[in-house]
This record gives structure tokens, C-alpha cells and sequence, in this order.
């Protein structure tokens, strides 16, 4: 087993910033894999892990958050590993997806209840902090069976807050939030991030990635499928260079227009007919019958060489 | 009390489930005060009331329903996994909610049985009773407890073991009595007030040594099982 060292992170972990790392992560359940030997390393600022249902998100966040064994790798906090480990949680903090609370508590109860746990000097300023934190002031003396799914939401982060930790792990957070409370937890993440916490969350919606941070992670079916700035990543999925095989009746005189496209970057002329590799899949896709229409060319084959990628890609557009 | 012990108590009241521990005693008393007021001799009616229905049901069943109760309902329910993201070292869990379990248990089944053992003989056998009952209570505690980190059915398990084990085969094959709680709280309880009522089945110093192995065994197993505690992945 290796552990990764923390240089990777953005910045120099300090005394008051975490550095969560995974290095070579699989686990699996009998002959299914569910995480796939995933690599990265997690530091302050807020951090999307997208990906569709079924990715591994939870299995990899259960591992994180020391809730599961890997089946190999290791995943380590500040170079200690989660698993077995209850000293994490000092710096560590996680809402899990399960809207599991003591709903015969208040929220002021559970919070500081947890505080409680923890040890914390000042468990009551401990917990009214964290309440305030959520703007859940008006609502803490009630009974948590009352609340809506979005205010269970966030007194389960006030008490996963209540000891700040430097890692704050959120699977799904956004579920069944409506849009005011959506907009109000992504504010809350960000102020987190802002401030030099090291901000996982989960979700298979790319619209509540884009918005709320500025590093993602994809998982596809297990695997790492890609890692770093949100905005890179949408680039290189939208404008990678897709492939095609085209057959024309006429190959030569189609491959001459389409060089003049600026969505084409290359064009190969060949027994098996053209290849065309495009930078901008659906300019090219718009642009071929236009041009086969305008040349009186009939185009008989299109094939996309890379399908199974393309499904994936216009998975994570769609989701 | 600590913070384990006192949301562990908030949960276990705060279930309707706990509403269960109520019939079990009453019918217990109710049985005792009605044959001792219809005259029936106490070596007719003791036997069944105290061992058949108190020990050998009343009580293990109590400590199922509490028992699974403390840490099995949280993990079903997930809110264990509240207390279980605290740096508290496992032991600092498990601990409390044996003492809730066993204390819970020990307060239901002692109260009905030292009134039963008051109305059937004496005082003093009711405070045997009431005493060994609660050498039961932790050894069987300890034993649902760890059971509900062991499997995903811990009441299922547990009834098994009431039931068939202890019940059926108790009666059957004399060697299963040697791992049966109930024979422990049977002999310690006659040790503690010899009478004529009640017939232990194993020496006292097995009844006494195994109640602690028993006790001692589960609880490290219940804290070593807590230490590796994983979630279940239910979306992956």
C-alpha cells in the first residue's frame, strides 16, 4: 500500500487546512466493482464528485468518511487512515444521503448533543454557533419531526459542523431541497470553501456542480473519468475531438468542404472512406447535411468512432 | 450521564416499541396476585409463573426488545451513524448503552418478579429473584447487543436463541443448559434463596463464571464490531 503525499493539494496543508487523499481505492462487493481504482487528492475549497446513479460516489464517500474498508488502496486524512480511526473525526465532519435523524430531538438538542460528543470546551456556543451557521435560530426549539426535509437537511449540517471541521463530506446534499433551499445550501458551501475548508459533495446533477464549485471530480462507472477545474472539464467534454467514418458518393470533393468548416480539424481520406475528426460535435453534426446538400453529394455512412464514450459524456450533459 | 446513554434512553422512550416491555410484567403480576388470592398452593402455581413465564420468557424477552433496541434500532434507522462521527474511542459507546440496556431490562423484570417471589414464598426470594434477574439482564444484553452488529435480523437471532435454544432444547438435551442464561439466573437466584420453587439445573460457580464469560465475551466482540462498522452502500 502507498499513501500520496499531501503536495498535491492546493496550498501547503497547515495547522488549520486538511488534506483528504485516496491513492490506488477500490472496493468491491463479491464480483461487483464498485469504486475502481481511484487516486486524488482533496484539499481546501469546495469539490464536486459528479456522476450518475450507480457511479460509486456513496461507496467512495463511505470509504472517505471511514465507513468502509477499501478493498485495496488507502485513504488517509493528513497521512492517517480513515478506517478504524475515530480520531478523524475531529477534523472530519459528514452528511450522509440517509435522512437519518433523531426526529424526537430538537434541532438545539442535536446539535448539541453532537457537540457534546466531541468533547468541545463550550458545547453550548459550540451549538448555537452552528445553528446560526444553518440560519436555523428560529426554528431550534422544535421538535425535528416537524421540520421539512430541507430543515432536517440543515441541522444535520449544523451538527456535522458543530466541532468545525477542516473536511466536510455531503452525499447528495441537494435531494429533495426545493430551489430557495438549494440556493441557500450552496451559499453555505461556499462560505465553507472561502474559507479554507476542504468541501466534498456528491451529485448526479451538473447544474448543481457548475454553480456551486470550482473543481470536480467525475466517477463513471466506478472509475475516476476525469478531475480538475469544473470549467476545463465542460470544455474538454463538449469540445474533445470527436472521430467519424463518413461514406460519400463523392469522398474527395466532401473532404475539400469540410476542411473550410471550422468545427472539422482534420480530414483523412482513405480505402475505408473519410475520416473526420471534429472539434465541436454538434456544429459538425449540423454542419455535414448542409454541405452534402449544397455539393450534391449523397452521404451514405456516419459513424461516431467513439460511442461508448459519447453515451457517457451526453449522460452527464442530460443528467 | 453521558451523552450516549442519555440520547440512547431519548430514543428507546421515544419509540412506540418500548410500549412492548409494558403486557410481559403485568401479566406476570397479575398471574401471581391472582393465584395467591384464589388460594392455590405456591408449589403449583411458583414454578410456571416465576421460572416458566418470568425467567424463561418475561425476562429474555424485555432484553431482546431493549437489547436490539439500543444500537440495532439506530442502525437501521442510520442515526448511528451520528454518534459513530464523533472521535469517541468505540468502547465509550458500546459501554453506555450496555448500562442503559441492562439497567432498563433489570428495572422491568425486577420489580414484577420481587413482587411475584414476595407473593409465592418470601422477600427474600423475591429479592433472589430480582438479583439474579439482573445478572441475567447483562449477560443477555451484552449478548443482543453484540447480536445487532453481528446480523442484520438481531430480534430473529435472539427469539432463536429464547426460544429454541433455551426453550426447546433446554428441556430436550441437558447439555445445551450449560449455555443457557436462564439456568444461571435460575441457580443464582436459588443460591441466593434456597427454596423447593425453583431447580437450577447447572453448579452455581458454572452459573457464575459463564454469566461473566458470557458478559465479558460480547462486549469486547459488540466494541471490536463497532470498531469496523460500515455502512451499508445502498445507491451503489
Amino acid at each position: 500500500m502507498t499513501t500520496i503525499s499531501a503536495d498535491q493539494a492546493v496550498g501547503t496543508p497547515t495547522a488549520v487546512t486538511s488534506t483528504l487523499d485516496l491513492a490506488g481505492v477500490s472496493r468491491w462487493y463479491g464480483n461487483v466493482v464498485a469504486v475502481n481504482d481511484v487516486s486524488m487528492s482533496l484539499g481546501p475549497g469546495v469539490t464536486g464528485l459528479l456522476g450518475p446513479n450507480g457511479a460509486g460516489k456513496t461507496t467512495l464517500l463511505h470509504m472517505m468518511a471511514g465507513f468502509l474498508a477499501p478493498s485495496r488502496g488507502v485513504v488517509t486524512l493528513d497521512g492517517r487512515p480513515t478506517w478504524r480511526n475515530p480520531e478523524v473525526y475531529r477534523r472530519l465532519g459528514l452528511v450522509s444521503e440517509r435522512e437519518a435523524v433523531h426526529t424526537f430531538l430538537t434541532a438545539y438538542e442535536f446539535v448539541l448533543a453532537s457537540a457534546k460528543l466531541h468533547r468541545l470546551p463550550d458545547p453550548a456556543g459550540a451549538a448555537r454557533r452552528a445553528i446560526a451557521q444553518v440560519e436555523m435560530e428560529g426554528a431550534q426549539d422544535r421538535r425535528i419531526a416537524t421540520y421539512s426535509k430541507g430543515m432536517r437537511q440543515r441541522a444535520r449540517v449544523a451538527a456535522a459542523l458543530v466541532h468545525e471541521p477542516q473536511v466536510l463530506l455531503l452525499d447528495e446534499p441537494f435531494n429533495g431541497m426545493d430551489p430557495r433551499q438549494r440556493l441557500h445550501m450552496m451559499e453555505l458551501l461556499h462560505r465553507l470553501g472561502d474559507a479554507g475548508r476542504t468541501i466534498l459533495f456528491s451529485s448526479h446533477i451538473l447544474e448543481e456542480v457548475e454553480q456551486v464549485s470550482g473543481t470536480v471530480q467525475v466517477m463513471v462507472a466506478g472509475r475516476l473519468a476525469a478531475s480538475g477545474d469544473f470549467r476545463t472539464i465542460r470544455r474538454l467534454m463538449t469540445n474533445r475531438p470527436h472521430v467519424f467514418t463518413v461514406h460519400s458518393t463523392d469522398d474527395r470533393a466532401l473532404a475539400v468542404a469540410l476542411m473550410a468548416e471550422a468545427s472539422v480539424t482534420g480530414v483523412e481520406l482513405g480505402r475505408a472512406g473519410l475520416t473526420v475528426r471534429a472539434g465541436d460535435y454538434g456544429a459538425f453534426t449540423r454542419v455535414l447535411p448542409k454541405i452534402a446538400l449544397r455539393m450534391g453529394i449523397r452521404v451514405r455512412q456516419l459513424v461516431p468512432e467513439d460511442e461508448s464514450l459519447e453515451s457517457v459524456f451526453s449522460y452527464l450533459v442530460e443528467a | 450521564m453521558s451523552t450516549v446513554s442519555w440520547i440512547t434512553l431519548r430514543g428507546l422512550f421515544g419509540r412506540r416499541r418500548f410500549l412492548l416491555l409494558l403486557p410481559l410484567p403485568v401479566v406476570l403480576i397479575v398471574l401471581a396476585v391472582l393465584s395467591r388470592s384464589l388460594g392455590v398452593t405456591p408449589h403449583e402455581w411458583a414454578p410456571p409463573v416465576l421460572v416458566g413465564l418470568g425467567l424463561a420468557v418475561v425476562l429474555p424477552v424485555v432484553a431482546l426488545i431493549v437489547g436490539t433496541g439500543v444500537l440495532g434500532a439506530e442502525i437501521d434507522d442510520g442515526t448511528v451513524v451520528h454518534i459513530l462521527t464523533k472521535p469517541l474511542p468505540r468502547w465509550q459507546i458500546v459501554l453506555p448503552k450496555l448500562a442503559v440496556a441492562t439497567g432498563v431490562t433489570a428495572v422491568t423484570v425486577a420489580v414484577p418478579l420481587y413482587a411475584a417471589g414476595l407473593l409465592a414464598d418470601s422477600a427474600r426470594l423475591g429479592l433472589a429473584l430480582a438479583a439474579a434477574s439482573a445478572v441475567g439482564a447483562l449477560a443477555y444484553s451484552a449478548l443482543f447487543l453484540a447480536l445487532s452488529l453481528l446480523t442484520r435480523r438481531p430480534v430473529l437471532l435472539g427469539l432463536v436463541y429464547v426460544l429454541i435454544w433455551e426453550g426447546l432444547l433446554g428441556n430436550v438435551v441437558s447439555g445445551t443448559r450449560v449455555l443457557s442464561i436462564q439456568q444461571y439466573v435460575i441457580t443464582l437466584a436459588d443460591r441466593i434463596a434456597p427454596t423447593e420453587l425453583l431447580l437450577g439445573d447447572v453448579s452455581v460457580p458454572v452459573a457464575a463464571v459463564m454469566s461473566a464469560l458470557i458478559s465479558v465475551g460480547f462486549t469486547v466482540l459488540a466494541i471490536d464490531r463497532l470498531r469496523s462498522f460500515s455502512v451499508a452502500g445502498e445507491t451503489s
